[in-house]
């Protein structure tokens, strides 16, 4: 009994000490049309994902700055990326990204996050998608024009 | 036809399971002889159909026989042999069959080596591995039977995920399972001991060399995963508190609690209840783990493709299984109160709090792995708690841990005299603060106050449990040499030393540098020079590869060549960074190839990782710290010739 109480007092100290660097780290998925609609954390850095637009990657010969686009089937949000890109990027496919909204509403990347297998998808990327597709066997509409942020 | 058998040979290993499960129990609470002794036979035959089983998709593999759903799947025809067996456990279906294999596999071995146990509690351990079989045998047979078959067949597989061909991804996931599995029986152990309600010390004899065992395998596991991510994921981390690293990393901090919990009930006969609960809490853990693979509701690199069915059924097996083990561990534990006093310099109290500070260490890996999917659920956003947190938070108990472990090592059990343990201590620590001070200083130029305290920490470990292992060599004739327990613990914490020593130096002094390169260019990265002398195209047997020639130099100097690789595999079109990694005993040189960037360039990451082995090694050595007292005498008893039950069992199988 002596150690359960010992592990508890542990347990509390040490969550106290790390609950300040918990909300310093914790870090929100904001759904492509909400980043539109400007509802998203200002000042820190949050994740996005979606699907990258087909057609839409652009990269400037011979550098590692990167540009593309991301929807969620209704919205699209302008990504720029310099650094290496994990193997399962590909256009058409999708994608999470860690970083926050710099100039012009382009979202600036830091982190483009890799996948272990092309068949999953980031549970809050496919919640995200599902919302804005009825049927979800539809093939990609190219170029999603209209948008309404809610 | 050969799929039917495994399937046939899977339904025949539940019913014997069932066997095993029930009747040895209803037998040890008849105390009726006859029907405790099903226990032996009835493990055996469930393994050896598990085994049959197991056979028969493994032959479905090599044979590629894509009229199995599975095969099809995860398999192909120009696959090399070796990763066609290592498909078998490559995703789900398989490596459920292969978890439930090692199940089998260790209640066969604890039947075999049982011979010292009372029968009565021999037949509660093999009942209640049963049970936990049936559990798993339904859940295959159930939501995830490897036999189904394709109609029609395929005429070609899908190709195995190109990131699990890799020999080091071949044998991580059946060490990892070996050790996941193997807290079973630590925990069939305990509920064995609760449910016969005689609790003695000899309960954590027993229990004990199986746990160590268990933790070895583990501790292999997860660092064969980490060595694995590092140079096959590509970019050259070794840890990434990821909620499936976290889910292999959890029961590996608790099994080392109950380790540690177990010394003391064995020696004392103090923290009886404690132990019972830390072994509960080791395999819920394990199967915490199986859920967060396996369910999809954790957003991770590792996680399977999502299936609710699978997720709602492995979450309720956890539930029966932890609740059961908790409704028996407050009926039973309140008797077993303690008499035995120990003074507060003692190694009962180091133990202690070592069990403390790795609970501790445990539950902020668990809030911070379970945080998201709480915050989700509580409508509070999708959030993800990065690195960062892990880092700092882990630090909060690890610092102590380490620092109290050098002490604990050297204090005598129920009373220690305070001044030859002063008088012992005082000189590797002061050796330890000033090679804490300067080492960083003198082979890499700078310092800080975390740096220091980490390299410190690593030299005290590292000097503490050389203590005893050297006196033991050095001692007169006559006098006593070093138990294998005791050498064991001293190499284990060796182990940990060292890993110390390569997880600080390795973080404060790596560099990385990605930048884009074309053939003639080079870039420096610390004090080497990294040149692209060329890139030429490769075939392998699946897959073609751009390959980059790379000249190492160091003061113009020669040091290495390395030959990174960007694969493009065949079937699945998927890319794959192959790196190329210059290894020396104190440092990594490492190159990964990133994307074609037009006009003849690459983007390539380029890495110094500074005593990076360490971190592997050390896991090696804290493995064969485990190795080695296992091996102690003590415990060998138990594992005597077969007794004349297990012996028949034997023949009927």
């Amino acid at each position: 009994m002596l150690a359960v109480g010992l592990a508890v007092a542990g347990i509390a100290i040490a969550a106290a000490f790390t609950l300040r660097a918990f909300q310093d780290n914790m870090m929100f998925f904001v759904e492509i049309s909400d980043v539109v609609a400007g509802d998203y954390p200002k000042q820190r850095n949050f994740r996005i994902g979606g699907l990258v637009v087909d057609g839409s990657v652009e990269r400037e010969e011979g550098s590692m700055d990167l540009r593309f686009r991301v929807t969620d089937m209704n919205c699209e949000l302008p990504v720029s990326y310099v650094g290496v890109l994990p193997d399962l990027f590909r256009e058409g496919q999708g994608v999470v990204a860690h970083g926050r909204l710099g100039e012009e509403g382009v979202f600036v990347a830091d982190k483009i996050l890799a996948k272990h297998d092309e068949n999953y998808m980031a549970p809050e990327v496919a919640d995200s998608l599902a919302k804005h597709v009825e049927d979800k066997t539809a093939p990609l509409r190219e170029g999603v024009t209209e948008c309404n942020p809610q | 036809m050969i799929p039917e058998i495994g399937q046939f040979a899977l339904i025949l290993a539940l019913s014997l399971a069932i066997c095993q499960g029930v009747i040895p129990l209803i037998g040890a609470y008849r105390n009726d002889v006859a029907m405790m002794s099903v226990a032996k036979t009835a493990a055996t035959g469930q393994f050896v159909f598990v085994a049959v089983a197991f056979g028969c998709l493994t032959w479905s593999f090599l044979t590629s026989d894509f009229s199995v759903l599975y095969v099809a799947n995860h398999s192909q025809l120009s696959l090399p042999t070796i990763y066609k067996i290592s498909a078998v456990w490559g995703a789900h279906e398989g490596s459920l069959l292969m978890w439930i294999l090692i199940l089998a596999a260790w209640t066969v071995a604890v039947a075999r080596f049982s011979s010292a146990l009372p029968e009565a509690f021999a037949a509660r351990v093999i009942g209640v591995l049963g049970l936990l079989s049936i559990g798993f045998l339904l859940f295959a047979l159930l939501t995830s039977n490897p036999f189904d078959r394709l109609t029609p067949p395929a005429a070609d597989g899908a190709d195995l995920n190109p990131l699990l061909q890799d020999p080091g991804l071949a044998i991580h996931p059946p060490l990892l399972y070996i050790g996941y599995v193997g807290f079973s029986v630590a925990f069939a152990f305990a509920i064995a001991a609760m449910l016969s309600g005689d609790l003695d010390q000899r309960w954590a004899k027993w229990t004990r060399p199986w746990t160590t065992l268990a933790w070895m395998f583990l501790t292999l596991g997860i660092m064969l995963g980490s060595w694995w991510a590092y140079y096959e994921l590509g970019w050259g981390g070794w840890w990434f508190w990821d909620p499936v690293e976290n889910a292999s990393f959890m029961p590996w901090l608790i099994g080392t609690a109950l380790i540690h919990s177990l010394a003391v009930t064995e020696r004392r006969g103090l923290f009886k209840s404690w132990t019972l609960l830390l072994a509960i809490t080791a395999f819920s853990l394990s199967l915490l783990g199986t859920f967060l693979v396996r369910s999809g509701i954790i957003v991770s690199v590792h996680a399977f493709a999502t299936d609710p069915t699978r997720g709602f059924f492995i979450l309720a097996f956890l539930a029966i299984v932890v609740i059961g083990a908790l409704i028996l561990y407050a009926w039973r534990a309140p008797s077993l109160d303690s008499e035995v006093g120990f003074s507060l310099l003692s190694r009962e109290t180091f133990l202690l709090l070592n069990n403390v500070l790795l609970v501790v260490a445990a539950t902020l890996v668990l809030m911070g792995t379970l945080a998201p999917l709480v915050i989700e659920l509580l409508n509070g956003g999708k959030i993800s708690i990065g690195p960062p947190w892990f880092e700092i938070a882990f630090l909060v108990p690890m610092i102590p841990l380490v620092l109290l472990l050098g002490v604990g090592m050297h204090t005598a059990w129920r009373t220690q005299d305070k001044r030859p343990w002063v008088a012992l201590l005082r000189i590797p620590a002061i050796a330890a603060i000033v090679i804490g001070v300067l080492l960083p200083l003198l082979f890499y130029g700078r310092t800080s106050l975390l740096l220091a305290l980490g390299v410190a920490a690593a030299v005290w470990i590292i000097v503490m449990s050389l203590i005893q292992p050297v006196r033991s060599m050095r001692r007169k004739e006559g006098a006593a040499a070093i138990t294998r327990s005791a050498l064991g613990m001293s190499v284990a914490h060796l182990g940990m030393g060292l890993f110390v020593l390569g997880v600080t130096l390795t973080s404060a002094f790596n560099i990385e540098s990605d930048r884009a390169l074309t053939p003639g260019e080079s870039i420096d990265v610390g004090a080497y020079e990294f040149e692209m002398r060329e890139l030429r195209d490769v075939q392998g047997p699946n897959y073609s590869a751009v390959e980059a020639i790379i000249e190492i130099r160091k003061g113009g100097e020669f040091v290495a060549t390395v030959r990174p690789q960007k694969r493009q595999y065949l079937v699945q079109k998927s890319w794959m960074t192959e790196a190329g990694i210059h290894v020396a005993w104190n440092k990594d040189l490492f190159v990964a190839l990133g994307d074609q960037l037009g006009n003849g360039a690459w983007s390539v990451r380029v890495q110094y990782k500074p005593m990076i082995r360490f971190i592997w090694f050390g896991a090696i050595i804290m493995a064969l710290g485990g190795l080695i007292a296992v091996s102690d005498r003590r415990y060998r008893l138990t594992a005597s010739k077969p007794s004349r039950v297990s012996s028949t069992a034997t023949e009927t199988a």
